[in-house]
């Protein structure tokens, strides 16, 4: 196969893979985008193995199968509440990948050393804070934020070293300062996601997509390769303009992220004062406000996909829908789950059409005609104080507007604050009612209540 | 020998086309969009394939080979996963279902 039907094929896989993107624009192309892609995919590895640049198919092949069979193993057994370790990992895995073929390519006697350099930073960096990423989500350390004095100057300190042994090895090509470089990076990958707490999870997956993006582009320029740079750069920028969307949605900068220590300023706020008290009721009553309303929305959080509520509440939708005529909509703040979109997979796994889930912009101005808001597991993405008190941490974070719907109901297990600290004064509104307990139980109570008649 | 402007110059339009790209996704499909950019962020496997498929064995092939290794697994897991997903993203029945 000559170079010019090699060209031909990377720039039709370049114009699949593009496609693959732009069919995610709706949920009826969806899945034809996302065969589109496995076909670029497979043009593209099928032209590379029959190029004139490889010349051994047995063990390359046997690696193809192996990592293939291991990575459907994987996708087809994880949960749905467990995806957003999954992707950290993945994203950890594509960085690894990009740091050994730079390392490969340097020890073959590769010439292009700032090219391999970038690819072999930025893969390091993506590989290392996946880790502790993946670590963070699947509950094998502490999600909380780990601070410790010097933390930023370190990282500095790092980042300054790692600069100038860049320097150094494009100027000598010594592969002892490319291992070294390799060694800065990784740290320097572990220092940096160490500091950011769980609520914050969401940014980090982003950015670490976004590395394993731009450390293809490295690998494209030191293999002139373009199929990798173009492939590289919608990566990176899907996974940087995510990020931005998620920071937008807490109100913070990337660089507050980045720097860490979310909820760290709002213990303050414990000692606010005189004791106030919140209503509590059963679900019984909830179910009897519910039947006799003409709108409920519903404001699923985090916590509902722990309790693993969501079949639950689809069926409390169903039967407020069916039995008493009720109108049901499900409202979702971009940050309700642990990655960008993650509440809306979990409603679609328990059958819950994607019409009936509205996005925050598109639905905010319904909550004025609702008779009640069923906030689920959520809490700091309803509170007012985010519009209301600039003083707190929270302020400026666009939120969902339940208290103006007639009724509002919280079902959590208590009054305690949310991931930000930040206590929630809607617990004490008048037109608030608490359902304590787990997310789970009291739904199902509803639901029978709702059934008996 | 590719010029190397001529790469920064795919570079920047492939990033504009990633920018609009990316901006067309709709918020209810941000998850898969990640599972499928990680799945085609395996295309690295590209490059790792060329410097492991050298005729010799070698210190530089092996590493190339777990690359492919690793590559393969983002790829198939990422492609499946968002399979899975978008599987689960599904239509009302509005007429037939509602009043069963």
């Amino acid at each position: 196969m000559n170079t010019a039907y090699l060209s031909f094929a990377y720039l039709l896989s370049s114009v699949l893979f593009i496609l693959s993107i732009r069919g995610l624009a709706s949920p009826d192309t969806a899945r034809r985008g996302n065969i589109l892609g496995m076909v670029a995919m497979l043009i593209a590895i099928i032209v590379t193995m029959f190029s004139p640049l490889v010349s051994e198919y047995l063990w390359i092949a046997a690696a193809v199968v192996f990592g293939g069979l291991v990575g459907t193993f994987i996708a087809l057994r994880v949960k749905m509440t467990s995806l957003p370790q999954m992707i950290a990992a993945f994203n950890g895995l594509g960085g690894l990948s990009s740091v050994f073929i730079a390392l490969a390519e340097i020890l073959a006697g590769s010439q292009s050393y700032l090219e391999s350099s970038l690819g072999l930073l930025i893969g390091a960096v993506a590989f290392s804070g996946s880790v502790i990423a993946f670590a963070k989500l699947q509950g094998l350390m502490s999600p909380k934020a780990i601070v410790f004095p010097g933390q930023q100057l370190l990282n500095l300190l790092l980042a300054a070293g790692m600069i100038t042994v860049c320097i150094l090895f494009v100027i000598s090509g010594s592969p002892n300062l490319f291992y070294l470089l390799a060694g800065i990076a990784v740290i320097l990958g572990f220092l940096l996601v160490l500091p950011i707490g769980g609520a914050d999870m969401p940014v980090v997956i982003s950015v670490l997509n976004a590395y394993s993006g731009w450390a293809a582009v490295g690998i494209g320029f030191s293999l002139n390769n373009v199929l990798l740079i173009i492939v590289g750069a919608i990566v990176g920028a899907s996974g940087t303009i995510l990020s931005y969307i998620m920071t937008k949605a807490m109100n913070r900068s990337l660089s507050s992220v980045m720097l860490g220590g979310f909820g760290i300023e709002a213990a303050k706020s414990a000692a606010a004062g005189e004791e106030k008290t919140a209503k509590a009721g059963n679900p019984e009553d909830a179910a009897f406000i519910m039947e006799n309303a003409n709108k409920v929305i519903i404001v699923p959080g985090y916590g509902m996909a722990v309790a693993q509520a969501q079949h639950v509440l689809k069926e409390m939708a169903t039967d407020l829908r069916r039995l008493y005529d009720v109108e049901v909509k499900f409202a979702i703040h971009p940050v309700a789950g642990r990655m960008p979109g993650h509440m809306n997979v979990l409603l679609a796994e328990a059958n819950i059409p994607y019409e009936d889930v509205y996005e925050l912009e598109e639905i905010n101005r319904e909550f004025a005609t609702a008779d009640v808001a069923y906030v689920i597991g959520a809490n700091d993405i309803t509170n007012p104080l985010a519009r209301t008190d600039p003083g707190s941490p929270i302020f400026g974070m666009p939120v969902l507007d339940v208290e103006k719907a007639k009724t509002v109901f919280f079902v959590k297990r208590s009054l305690a604050s949310g991931y930000s600290g930040v206590e929630n004064p809607l617990f004490f509104a008048d037109n608030t009612i608490m359902l304590y307990g787990d997310a789970k139980k009291v739904t199902e109570e509803i639901v029978g209540t709702l059934e008996r008649k | 020998m590719i010029d190397i402007w001529m790469l920064f110059t795919i570079l920047a339009l492939a990033c504009f086309v990633g920018y609009f790209v990316v901006w067309g996704v709709t918020p209810a499909l941000h998850s898969p969009l990640m599972s499928v950019s990680n799945a085609i962020s395996g295309v690295v496997v590209v490059g790792a394939l060329i410097t492991a498929g050298v005729s010799e064995m070698d210190v530089s092939k092996i590493l190339g080979l777990v690359a492919v290794v690793l590559a393969s697994v983002n790829i198939f897991g990422g492609f499946a996963v968002s399979h899975r997903m978008l599987l689960m993203f599904k239509k009302k029945k509005r007429k037939s279902g509602e009043n069963e």
